[in-house]
């Protein structure tokens, strides 16, 4: 198991990326009053088909051939459900993967979502040739993070750049720190 | 809310500057395992510590890359630096701190940190 669910987010993005993704789709949904806290990763890569499906929840299973998958998607499931919560996993080949998991926040099993901007931060910042598209959103509350337009504005300079990496480590923390605040 | 009107500013200021991409051929690059087996040992600090430093330290010739599970799972977090004409030197058992030294020591002094090697390991 991984200790906090936002690491299982950066593992679950690994296997977007090797399925040679263009756009990940990261979402994580906070609801106070059910609490609730739903996570949905949604990939453009090339999938997998019904029979690879099946098995990808299995932690004796990888696809070695690509190191696609390995014991990733089932530490997030067995999190989900440790809460009392659900997991979902859908795929079409050549079209893409969604993953989706939902979290009972109140269950003593319930892991913290631990610092979900960090691994944010380290897929954006070291994948610059992939686009993510990141929401944070509590209740009616939410903001973005989208590469593509981020990439827009500052055309060939890196992420990696001093200056845009820290307005993206403040543009990650000070959103989240106004979106939670109700 | 912040917004990206501030990225934009940062950007109109670089004009006129060049060479802002790491990834040029004759750079080092500084490799980190993020597979389930890297993220569970404590990868996620080390990577980004990493790219803090690069850009505190304004190392334009060295790129912060990460790559899947190389298969010395037992032995993560897993640094590897491939400096340009030189062998690839594999770190194993990184933290952020450890990671900090390799850079000074070896990517910015050309000394191999032999103590962190996965070489010493299995000797």
């Amino acid at each position: 198991m991984l200790p906090e669910i936002s690491l299982n987010v950066l593992d679950i993005a690994q296997n977007s990326i090797k399925a040679g993704a263009t756009l990940v789709e990261i979402v994580v949904e906070k609801k106070t009053e059910e609490q609730i806290m739903n996570l949905m990763i949604n990939d453009d890569g090339c999938g997998m088909d019904e029979e690879q499906l099946e098995r990808v929840i299995d932690p004796f299973f990888t696809s070695r051939s690509t190191r696609k998958i390995g014991l990733g998607v089932p530490f997030l499931k067995q999190a989900a459900e440790a809460s009392g919560g659900t997991f979902r996993i859908s795929s079409e080949v050549n079209v893409g993967t969604r993953v989706f998991a939902s979290f009972h926040t109140d269950h003593i099993d319930c892991m913290p979502l631990g610092d979900i901007n960090s691994t944010i931060f380290s897929l954006v910042t070291t994948n610059e040739e992939l686009n993510f598209v990141y929401t944070y959103r509590v209740d009616q509350k939410e903001f973005t993070l989208d590469t593509r337009e981020i990439r827009e504005i500052l055309g060939d300079v890196s992420f990696q750049n001093g200056e845009v990496s820290s307005f993206l480590r403040e543009y990650l923390s000070e959103n989240q720190l106004e979106v939670e605040q109700q | 809310m912040k917004s990206l009107e501030e990225l934009k500013a940062i950007r109109e200021k670089m004009q006129g500057q060049v060479g802002f991409r790491s990834e040029n051929e004759d750079g080092t690059r500084v490799v980190v395992g993020m597979a389930t087996c890297g993220i569970a040992s404590g990868a996620r600090p080390v990577l980004n510590e990493l790219v803090k430093q690069v850009n505190d330290r304004k190392l334009t010739d060295v790129a912060v890359t990460q790559t899947g599970c190389i298969g010395l799972c037992q032995y993560e977090p897993i640094v590897e630096v491939y400096k340009p004409g030189e062998e690839k030197v594999t770190y194993v058992k990184m933290t952020a701190d450890k990671a900090v030294e390799v850079l000074e020591k070896h990517v910015l002094g050309g000394t191999v940190v032999e103590d962190y090697t996965l070489n010493k390991i299995k000797l």
